[in-house]
């Protein structure tokens, strides 16, 4: 058998002239994210990228749900492809970890069984009167950034140390299932020693820490949060990571999966709603950050432009140990300055559940 | 804490944890009937049980539970065989099942 090499698992990412797909998870619980990738693509690197408003969710949620049936979501993702090619663009750009599984899982199907891909043309072509062409490069959002860290590192305003001691931030990296797990090479590192977000921390200044679930599912899964009472096995998932990475003291948690960044972020809260257990610094939380976040602090963005606010785990303390000058005044305040609402105190963010609950000792 | 209706818990997980189980009394057990130490796990004991045709007793499972220090339920479990001495006959390495079951009571009767 041939042995498989580290060469093997690199993979080709364009240069410029990108086709954006979004992603339904994250423009409601990360908006900020993908408006700085935009940014930082168009406006620090200088790229061609267009974000289209007429492509549509690619229905991987109800794919995963077995309640959109194969043929149809072939159908969603030719006419996703469809407006790439129509707006005139051949790499195709997507801001979710499902959707690049959805789109990688369709390509190699559409390889490996081309009557497939017929049929999907002749439905897309009834449904709609369109037609298109497979994308020449298909990346997620995440190897773009991990393509241009180096750019990004030259123009970077701050790097991933602590300010006081001037020692390299220790950093939770990971990567979510659908990244490489189902098409190893789809991924850079595959899917055992995935380098996407490892690299980025590496040329930050940053220090990963390799801890022993560190290639463990976040418990995200679709099927284990949908229904209510099966709940607790994702959360489980969470926790087991959360347990196994605590002794290692890490500074923030990042990751490259939209589900991912939620309930790592998400889960935390509830683990010390229900047990009071926090796994950060000072009895908080441990900050999640989407890499694009990450990226924009480097780059010496605006901690609310970044919609880091809409954080469960406060991202404060990682923030005064980079020495990010932010106004505090400001956290809830939206784009246009108007006040958004701010959150229940938290026991993940070091409130006492006596204080929450108004309990009567 | 119960001021939240979760509509869930968090599962607790079902992974055996050898690094952190207290081991003493299963050690105690193989210090006292090392021939279990030849057990090759082909479940002959399990399938000639007459306790594990009538009941959820599984010899193979409880004993290789107890010897990863595994001891929640073992007594209540081993309370179930018959003391027949069917699996002694079958046993292709020659232990003494009947033995064990009654070692393992006699150690875990705490548990």
């Amino acid at each position: 058998m041939k042995r498989a090499t580290w060469s093997e698992y690199q993979k080709d990412i364009a240069d410029d002239k990108y086709y954006y797909a979004r992603s339904c998870i994250r423009q409601n619980f990360f908006p900020g994210s993908e408006k700085a990738f935009l940014d930082i693509l168009s406006k620090d690197l200088g790229k061609d990228i267009f974000d289209d408003p007429a492509h549509s969710s690619c229905t991987g949620i109800g794919y995963h749900s077995d309640i959109v049936p194969l043929e149809t979501i072939m159908t969603v993702v030719a006419r996703q492809f469809a407006m790439m090619t129509e707006s005139g663009y051949e790499n195709f750009v997507t801001s979710c970890i499902t959707s690049f599984g959805i789109y990688t899982e369709i390509l190699a199907t559409w390889e490996e069984f081309p009557e497939t891909e017929e049929r999907t043309r002749e439905n897309l072509y009834k449904t709609t009167g369109r037609e298109f062409r497979k994308p020449k490069c298909l990346a997620h959002t995440s190897d773009i950034i991990f393509h241009f860290r180096e750019d990004i590192a030259r123009l970077a305003k701050r790097r991933l140390v602590n300010s006081g001691t001037e020692e390299p931030l220790k950093v939770v990296e990971h990567i979510g299932c659908h990244y490489a797990k189902l098409f190893p090479k789809s991924g850079i590192g595959g899917s055992e020693f995935p380098y996407v977000l490892a690299g980025m921390v590496d040329a930050w200044g940053g220090e990963c820490v390799d801890y022993p679930e560190r290639r463990h599912c976040c418990g995200f899964g679709f099927r284990n949060y949908l229904v209510q009472a099966n709940r607790g096995y994702s959360v489980a998932n969470s926790q087991k990571k959360l347990e196994s990475m605590a002794p290692y003291h890490p500074d923030f948690i990042v990751a490259n999966c939209p589900g991912c960044t939620m309930f790592l972020d998400k889960w935390q809260y509830t683990i010390a709603e229900m047990d009071g257990r926090t796994y950060g610094g000072n009895g908080h939380g441990i900050p999640v950050l989407t890499y694009e976040e990450m990226a924009g602090l480097v780059l010496g963005y605006d901690p609310w432009e970044l919609g880091m606010q809409m954080h469960q785990v406060d991202v404060e303390p990682l923030l005064d140990k980079m020495g990010v000058d932010y106004d505090p005044a400001a956290k809830y305040l939206g784009r246009n300055g108007k006040f958004i609402g701010k959150p229940s105190a938290a026991v993940v963010n070091g409130c006492s559940q006596d204080f929450i609950y108004d309990i009567k000792l | 804490m119960a001021a939240i209706d979760w509509g869930f818990s968090i599962n607790r997980p079902r992974t055996i944890d050898i690094d952190n189980n207290n081991l003493r009394k299963s050690d105690e057990i193989l210090r006292e009937m090392p021939e279990l130490q030849c057990c090759i796990g082909c479940g002959a004991c399990t399938a000639s049980c007459t306790a594990g045709n009538l009941t959820e007793f599984n010899f193979r499972k409880v004993h290789t539970l107890v010897r990863r220090g595994e001891y929640q339920g073992a007594y209540e479990e081993m309370n179930k065989c018959m003391l027949c001495g069917k699996c002694r006959l079958l046993c292709p390495r020659g232990i003494n099942t009947r033995g064990v079951v009654m070692l393992i009571k006699r150690k875990l009767g705490d548990f």
